[in-house]
């Protein structure tokens, strides 16, 4: 199981109380489930939270890049690429202004390079991590044929790399705010694997500017259990108000604390 | 021969035109010591970011004190693109050398070493590595077949500028756990370094504390600038101005679309906010 769609065991009453985030949520944890040692970046709270919902169940550790928590620090800003390196991280996010259907990635900017049409920030980790961390989730909510395209502009990073040369890392699933897919690294190729609730396979098609497999039949994303949501709600929650105070405060009502 | 105590504008004068100039991802970036630079007019820098950069490289850029940036991201963050670096890049006015985080420090390191390039893992197949003709691919020499791998120069900057909470007359800058910045400094030809204030016993006393300095050998010169890397972070004396750089977000992006108006430049001045208050 690697799509974050199992049986539902949710009733249907207990799905209307399931914010969006915390599906993500829980999809992003289903996805991580097992992994030792998962990093994610301050600024990505769904992600960080999926991550530590993992990591609660199956006993791995998180490291969120830049929170100044104790149990976050690292050897500065170059232990965490080493770590990688070597095989240390199991699981990562990354995203891009744009993504296509062979599993690129654009973080660098729209149209012509150097001078194009918008330039983004940059491709900070990604044309290393993409390669060495196994368990790489792309996360991206916005679901629209601007952001998955046919072709990335630019390459930030390559979805898939010829045979010789040293990666043991890549994608391991899309997720977005309309559905998750898996992505086969030997065929370079995404295949949808479920869509949220209330989406449906079309509108996916609709939004979706490359080719995708489809199974003959697309589950709807399973949402939470009972347990995980309490989980989240209960545990998670508070534990990422540190690193993600507005997101903590938007999603689960908990109050920032004084600086 | 201690490194000498200056004031910042003659810190700042330190570093000539067309200069190769390396600064760390923040915090600890010196942003006194950027409006120093900017109000003296510096031209031409080629700036090094060790390895992704905010404010600080934007504000240069729309100060016009950058020629090259070679960096793995310029972002402000939760408040938004970098406005300058995004329209200088754009338009060709500033020339990028798009990188990857962990390449820009794996050519630190080769500098700090004194070797001519290092290997890194990756990077194979993107529009990063194509638009690199400093990087090259080689075969792992280690291997009988094949195993490709990417080999980055070294990186040895003119000057690596920081930003401290706490220096000592004796030219030793604190860096707390920021093992990155060390890097920097060993890699380049030397650092100047601004510092929240200098003490006067040395800061190589306490061994807990001395394995985390950039030490007197690299060290050109310093300046005591209190409030040095407002409106970011200086650790652990004060956190990040949401306020200030959220005000510098929005005037910097008026300014860069409008082309003109420095009122960003005023945002950056703590005298005008202290007034504003």
């Amino acid at each position: 199981m690697s799509g974050g769609a199992t049986t539902g065991e949710s009733t249907g009453a207990a799905m209307g109380e399931v914010k969006r985030e915390e599906l993500l949520i829980s999809v992003v944890g289903d996805l991580l489930e097992g992994a030792r040692h998962v990093a994610v970046g301050v600024l990505s709270p769904i992600p960080g939270a999926g991550a530590l919902l993992a990591a609660s169940r199956s006993g791995g550790r998180v490291t969120i890049i830049g929170s100044d928590l104790p149990a976050h620090r690292m050897d500065g800003g170059l232990e965490l690429f080493d770590m990688a390196a070597q095989g240390r991280v199991d699981g990562f996010f990354l995203s891009g202004g744009q993504i296509d259907g062979q599993g690129n990635i654009n973080l660098t900017g729209a149209g012509a390079y150097p001078q194009g049409d918008v330039r983004w920030s940059g491709a900070f980790g990604s044309a290393f991590l993409y390669f060495q961390v196994p368990r790489v989730i792309l996360f991206r909510e916005e679901h629209t044929r601007r952001i998955f395209v046919p072709k990335v502009d630019f390459v930030s990073a390559p979805g898939a790399s010829e045979p010789g040369v040293f990666r043991p890392g890549g994608a391991h699933a899309l997720v977005t705010g309309l559905c998750v897919m898996s992505f086969d690294r030997a065929r370079a190729r995404f295949t949808l694997t479920s869509v949220h609730p209330g989406v449906t396979v079309e509108e996916v098609k609709d939004n979706t500017g490359f080719d995708f497999d489809l199974p003959e039949s697309v589950p709807t994303t399973a949402p939470p259990s009972a347990e995980t949501l309490g989980v989240i709600r209960s545990e998670i929650a508070p534990t990422i108000a540190n690193p993600y105070p507005e997101f903590a405060e938007r999603v689960f009502g908990i109050a920032r604390q004084a600086a | 021969m201690r490194p000498p105590v200056l004031d910042l504008a003659d810190l700042a004068a330190r570093i000539p035109d067309g200069a190769l100039v390396s600064v760390a991802k923040e915090p600890n970036a010196p942003m006194a010591l950027a409006r120093e630079m900017i109000r003296r007019g510096a031209k031409n820098l080629h700036l090094v970011t060790a390895p992704t950069a905010g404010v600080f490289a934007d504000a240069l850029i729309g100060g016009g004190c950058v020629k090259i940036i070679e960096t793995s991201g310029v972002s402000l963050g939760e408040f938004g693109p970098a406005p300058f670096f995004a329209e200088a890049v754009k338009t060709g006015r500033v020339e990028i050398r798009d990188a990857t985080c962990p390449a820009v420090y794996t050519g630190l390191q080769a500098g700090e070493k004194g070797i001519p390039f290092m290997p890194i893992r990756g990077v194979i197949g993107s529009d990063i590595l194509a638009n690199r003709p400093d990087w090259r691919v080689i075969d792992n020499p280690f291997e009988e077949s094949g195993d490709p791998i990417v080999l980055i120069p070294a990186i040895r900057p003119d000057f690596a500028v920081v930003h401290v909470s706490e220096a000592d007359r004796f030219g030793n800058a604190w860096i707390g756990g920021r093992h990155e910045l060390k890097i920097m400094a060993h890699a380049a030809r030397c650092t100047l370094v601004t510092a929240e204030r200098i003490v006067d016993h040395d800061l190589r006393e306490d061994e807990a504390r001395s394995a985390n300095l950039i030490t007197p050998i690299y060290v050109e010169a310093l300046a005591e600038a209190p409030g040095g890397a407002w409106p970011l972070a200086c650790p652990p004396d004060y956190a990040l101005d949401p306020g200030a750089v959220r005000a510098y977000a929005s005037a910097a992006r008026q300014s860069a679309r409008s082309g003109g108006g420095d009122e960003w430049l005023a945002l950056l001045t703590p005298s005008h906010a202290e007034a504003a208050e």
